[in-house]
């Protein structure tokens, strides 16, 4: 898997091949299209204008947010789900997972009865003086809600294959249960930590329904750029298209980078983690995602 | 200044009660599945017991039972794991494996690492500090593995079958590592191997079906077995009955003129055992001198050294591959057992 030697059997059936091919097309055809469609004489004018740029710097920093949301209460959901052992475990799971099968907007509603001015937490938080509904803070719950799926799946699946036989060394050798998290687990599974939270902030970036619903469309406050790119798809086509580039080598700069990163460190008993591969391991992902939902 | 252990774990059926001296190495034998591996898990804390009591040096390690539930977490036990695999934390170095007990026991990392470096030289792996445990062949990481272990400063050493993985040439340098550094320290080892159990421990256990069925000083044992498991790690047949004037009479009637070890008290049950280089094998009854013969029906033929070891079912005899070739030895072959009176030992069990 790690190195393609020529000539080395691959085992891939032709017909396979023919599927995958399709499959890629299926993928990148639209983008050509849309890239065809680029006005570009006007093109850095249009993504450099000031509604862009503002919604562009609200979507990183407002992502970048969730993601570590995502990793605070994802870490240990994950470490829960994986090595955790109590009754309703499973159905925990599954109503961590949920948010992958819901459309955002059913999320957005549930966040706003939640949060909102009359939700469920939202009057306490009301007479506290916190308002969240409508705010940024909206936007980072709206994106947390729907991202966060993403990296527990992907790093409970890490966690089991990584097994907890280290662990268990660890813990005979003196090391306290949160010693244990920071040197050894945290370390064994951080490809899959890594590629969950590279998951997280693209899907963070990419979140429009839950923020419209929860949130709002306040330039500078909530208008992040999908919220943005779809305003403007009423008005100018062009800047639509021109910011749908921009956050398309956005989320490529972004997810490319960070597969190619930090290689497998001996994920597995036994592997040699001075074998590094080019790429990271995606590919165990979808196939978790959909066992998952 | 003991160890001692009483432990139930219904699910695997495992039942156990044992005591370790102070600077006493204590090897645990026993065919696979007898729950020798369970043993350690729960000295170590990763298993819990239905039922017992553990404490060292008067500390209680657990104490579960009908209105006790005392239980310390693995951390807190000075219990070090050594596994049949070297599982050296693939992202740290060797160095930095070693000076992972003293850092969790709250030592300097400047101090945590001269520790390291000591335990890593005692352990003949000095060499071995800067590299990452995917540039160690298997007997180098299961060296630094030990040098781990003793780093964490231990009160009791766990072992669990630490030469398993290694090859040919690896283990026997790993073993004698272990007896240097096990000399005078508190060590249990699991094992199937009798070596271990001769070079390493001061005594020996035997585990069978979750029971320990002998328990005594690893030459006695050896010696003198009283289980079919520690006769065949002594490479001895077997037999077991109740004690005559003249020797043993087994179960199905069989009599076995032999040799008393002790004064014979008959009718007290008692085994017979030979070696199976002291059985002859012969195709009709032979008479002569005091002798025993049974008939048996050889079951398997396997290679033994310069000789062959013809199994008959429990018993085994070694003949030399011509005589083997000359009686047409094969499985289901009826022959006969012969073996000198003077061969056979018999004592009580």
């Amino acid at each position: 898997m790690n190195y393609r030697r020529a000539g080395a059997y691959s085992g891939i059936p032709r017909w396979a091949l023919a599927m995958a091919a399709a499959g890629a097309l299926f993928v990148l055809l639209p983008l050509a299209a849309m890239v065809a469609r680029v006005n570009w004489p006007d093109f850095i004018p249009l993504v450099t204008s000031e509604a862009s740029l503002t919604a562009l710097g609200l979507s990183l920093r407002t992502a970048a947010a969730s993601t570590v949301l995502c990793v605070l209460l994802g870490v240990p959901l994950a470490l829960v789900l994986a090595r955790g052992d109590f009754p309703g475990q499973r159905l925990l799971r599954s109503f961590v997972l949920l948010p992958l099968v819901l459309p955002p907007v059913v999320g957005g509603i549930a966040l706003l009865y939640t949060f909102g001015r009359q939700g469920l937490l939202g009057r306490s938080l009301e007479v506290a003086g916190i308002q969240i509904a409508f705010s940024t803070t909206a936007v980072v719950l709206a994106q947390t809600f729907v991202a966060l799926p993403f990296l527990v799946v992907s790093l409970e699946g890490a966690l089991r294959s990584a097994g907890s036989r280290y662990e268990a060394v660890a813990a005979t050798l003196g090391a306290r249960p949160s010693t244990v998290l920071r040197r050894v687990t945290v370390p064994l599974v951080l490809p899959g930590l890594a590629s969950g939270a590279v998951l997280s902030f693209a899907r963070s970036l990419g979140e429009f329904g839950a923020t419209l619903t929860f949130a709002g469309s306040l330039q500078g406050v909530t208008r992040t750029l999908p919220l943005e790119i779809y305003l403007q798809r009423e008005t100018d086509a062009d800047a639509a298209v021109a910011l749908s580039l921009l956050l398309v080598a956005v989320a490529v700069v972004v997810v490319g980078l960070s597969y190619r990163g930090p290689a497998p460190v001996g994920g597995r008993a036994g592997s040699r983690p001075g074998a590094s591969s080019g790429t990271g391991s995606p590919h165990a992902r979808p196939a978790d995602m959909r066992r998952a939902s | 200044m003991t160890f001692t252990l009483e432990a139930v774990v219904a699910a695997r059926g495992v039942d156990v009660s044992l005591s370790l001296g102070a600077a006493e190495t204590l090897a645990v034998l026993g065919p696979n599945g007898a729950g020798k591996s369970t043993l350690l898990s729960v000295t170590a804390g990763l298993l819990r017991p239905d039922m017992g009591r553990a404490e060292v040096d008067d500390r209680i390690l657990f104490e579960l039972g009908p209105g006790r539930n005392t239980w310390s977490a693995p951390h807190r036990r000075g219990t070090a794991l050594l596994a049949q695999e070297p599982l050296l934390f693939p992202h740290l170095t060797a160095l930095e494996n070693v000076a992972f007990g003293p850092r969790s026991a709250g030592v300097a990392k400047a101090q945590a690492r001269a520790t390291a470096r000591h335990w890593l030289a005692e352990a003949d792996a000095s060499e071995l500090a800067g590299r990452r445990p995917g540039e160690l062949s298997g007997g180098q990481a299961q060296r630094v593995a030990v040098a781990r272990a003793l780093a964490a400063d231990p009160e009791l050493l766990l072992l669990d079958e630490p030469m398993a993985a290694l090859d040919v040439h690896a283990a026997p340098l790993l073993r004698r590592l272990l007896k240097r550094v096990l000399a005078g320290r508190r060590a249990i080892i699991v094992t199937h191997d009798v070596l271990d159990a001769y070079m390493l421990a001061d005594r020996v256990i035997v585990m069978e079906d979750g029971r320990i069925t002998e328990e005594g000083p690893t030459r006695e044992v050896l010696q003198r077995p009283r289980s079919r498991f520690a006769a065949g790690l002594a490479g001895l047949n077997l037999v077991a009955g109740t004690v005559t004037p003249a020797g043993l009479r087994t179960a199905g009637g069989q009599e076995f003129a032999g040799r008393h070890e002790d004064p014979p008290v008959p009718g007290q049950s008692g085994v017979a055992a030979f070696p199976p280089s002291a059985v002859s094998v012969f195709l009709s009854e032979a008479h002569g001198s005091p002798r025993n013969a049974f008939p048996v029906t050889v079951t398997d033929l396997e290679p033994h050294g310069d000789q062959i070891r013809v199994r008959a079912g429990e018993l085994s005899a070694d003949v030399t591959p011509a005589a083997a070739a000359d009686l047409g030895l094969a499985p289901g072959v009826r022959v006969f057992f012969v073996v000198k009176a003077a061969a056979v030992s018999i004592y009580p069990a």
